[in-house]
């Protein structure tokens, strides 16, 4: 994590920003080679099963696994099962993060609050969301709530403890220029506080989303909640071993288009900042 | 206008307790510049503080046009040292000129007004839009003096606020904050450690004692109104001013007792 490294807002001035920052040519040559890279994948899965190296019957070759593929896409209950395990992932995250940030900036600004959760929160934190999956299905069954249940958990703890780490971060020279300025409290977690720990939200976000995606699945998965993970284990129990693949490959784009998407909100909204702005010097 | 009164600051670390200031006791006319100078150390920032309402004193009190100052009082601005810290990177120059003045209530139309004087007057007019990270570091501090000045203080304290940047700059700096006191008509209280700065921008220079600090000296700086950086620090007169100063910071720091005080603990 770059955050992490960032000496809080001070440094030395940094040159004005130049545009993009890194060079276009390298940046093309990078996607060339990991396409390059991706593509050499695809094509030893596609010959190791066919040389018998491996049982094509478990492993079947990355274009009977694209074949299959073609096939969900034209199932209706593919999009239905996308779409809950995308309103799980969604819905989930949402809550995570309003709940991580509202109780974030609330425990960090009041240091008694602070003192008094911290062993808590050390102790709820470690637990992992699947240990809950007992209690979800006793509570909920398979509904979809049961997702929302091990989504939250998990991601929640992702957000609360970056918030935590963003309040303490705010600068005591900036603190102090706007206390002088006369600043109210409320305008001072607005303009400076918020600011600051913006950086560190944006991280635990990201964070939780890709949590939140494991855990979506996962839910789906074993409990048997509407969804991806459901459609998964449909088609691992009923042998159709390359569709089980086609699905597997379908939570990894996922997964991947979850941090790109993500990186995208952040660069946005933290132009100022320089793990953003600084990428000239990478 | 501006009158601390008997100030005392002891902070409390624990068992040990280190008093930052004795005693300090000085008045600033309105209109005035003053310049308060001392030793490393001597407690200058935490006077500043005190007096910017950051810092409650443990005794004595600081009164702002007779009123007693307990939270940072709305007509002072101040200008840190650390522009870099002090600017808040994620806004723009002039989102930072505007931030105090939208928290003071101005309507929109009047907000605009002062942030583009206040620029202007500073020499930044074109850099409105520029991040503060993208600017020099003078740049920088000519837009935390410029948000000071946009606010309309009657009194603008300024705690080393050209202690990080070049001597080019500085010396055109100064001349900045002496153009815009003659402008403005503020009360300034400039704190610094550099001796030459004292009495250049001073009216006077107020000699701190080492710490636990009192006012060791207050000194008229009779130079005429009009300086420059190159007559003004060729002057006989600047050159007298200036050694008087150096050696009472020298005798400061070996704890000498002060001409002043000096017949008095004799008798």
């Amino acid at each position: 994590m770059t955050l992490t490294e960032r000496t809080s807002g001070g440094g030395p001035p940094a040159a004005p920003a130049s545009g993009d920052g890194r060079p276009g040519r390298r940046r093309g040559a990078t996607a060339w080679l990991g396409l390059a890279g991706l593509g050499t994948l695809l094509a030893v899965m596609e010959i190791v099963p066919r040389v018998g190296l491996v049982s094509p019957k478990y492993f079947p070759p990355t274009s009977r696994v694209a074949q299959a593929l073609a096939g969900e896409v034209t199932d209706q209950a593919f999009w239905v099962a996308l779409g809950d395990t995308l309103k799980g992932w969604a819905l989930g995250l949402l809550i995570a993060t309003v709940a991580g940030v509202v109780l974030g900036v609330l425990i960090a600004a009041v240091p008694v609050l602070r003192e008094y959760t911290a062993s808590t929160i050390e102790f709820l934190r470690p637990i992992p969301s699947v240990a809950l999956i007992p209690l979800a299905v006793l509570l909920f069954g398979t509904d979809i709530r049961s997702t929302l249940l091990l989504v939250v958990y998990a991601s929640f703890w992702q957000v609360l403890v970056q918030v935590l780490y963003g309040v303490q971060d705010v600068d005591p020279v900036a603190d102090e220029t706007a206390r002088s300025y006369g600043l109210s409290a409320l305008a001072r977690v607005r303009y400076v506080l918020w600011p600051t720990a913006l950086p560190y939200v944006m991280t635990g976000v990201r964070l939780a989303a890709a949590v939140a995606l494991v855990l979506a699945i996962t839910a789906e998965l074993v409990i048997g909640a509407p969804g991806l993970g459901a459609r998964i284990a449909v088609a691992q129990t009923s042998n159709a071993v390359p569709d089980m693949y086609a699905l597997v490959t379908v939570t990894g784009l996922l997964g991947v288009l979850v941090n790109l998407g993500a990186r995208a909100v952040e660069r946005r909204t933290l132009a100022w900042h320089q793990s953003v702005r600084g990428e000239v010097a990478v | 206008m501006l009158d601390v009164r008997g100030l005392q600051k002891v902070y409390n670390g624990g068992a040990r307790q280190v008093e930052a200031i004795r005693d300090l006791t000085f008045t600033l006319s309105a209109g005035e510049l003053v310049c308060l100078v001392g030793p490393s150390g001597c407690g200058k920032t935490t006077l500043l503080k005190c007096i910017g309402g950051l810092l409650t004193p443990t005794s004595g009190e600081v009164l702002l046009q007779g009123r007693r100052v307990t939270g940072p009082p709305p007509g002072m601005a101040v200008v840190f040292q650390e522009y870099g810290r002090s600017l808040f990177p994620w806004l723009r120059v002039g989102e930072n000129v505007e931030l105090p003045l939208r928290q003071k209530g101005l309507p929109k139309a009047r907000r605009r007004e002062l942030v583009t004087e206040a620029l202007a007057a500073v020499g930044l007019a074109d850099a409105e839009s520029a991040y503060p990270w993208q600017l020099s570091g003078g740049m920088q501090q000519r837009v935390a003096i410029a948000r000071a000045v946009a606010f309309e203080p009657e009194v603008l304290l300024m705690d080393e606020p050209f202690a990080a940047v070049d001597a080019q700059t500085r010396a055109d700096l100064e001349d900045l904050v002496r153009a815009l006191w003659h402008k403005l008509g503020v009360t300034i209280l400039f704190v610094t450690h550099d001796i030459d700065e004292a009495v250049y921008l001073g009216q006077r220079v107020l000699i701190l004692s080492s710490s636990p600090t009192v006012v060791r000296e207050e000194l008229t700086i009779d130079l005429p109104d009009t300086r420059d950086q190159l007559h003004t620090r060729g002057d006989p007169r600047f050159t007298a001013l200036r050694t008087h100063v150096q050696e009472q910071i020298q005798a400061a720091k070996r704890g000498l007792p002060s001409p002043s005080t000096a017949g008095d603990e004799e008798a």
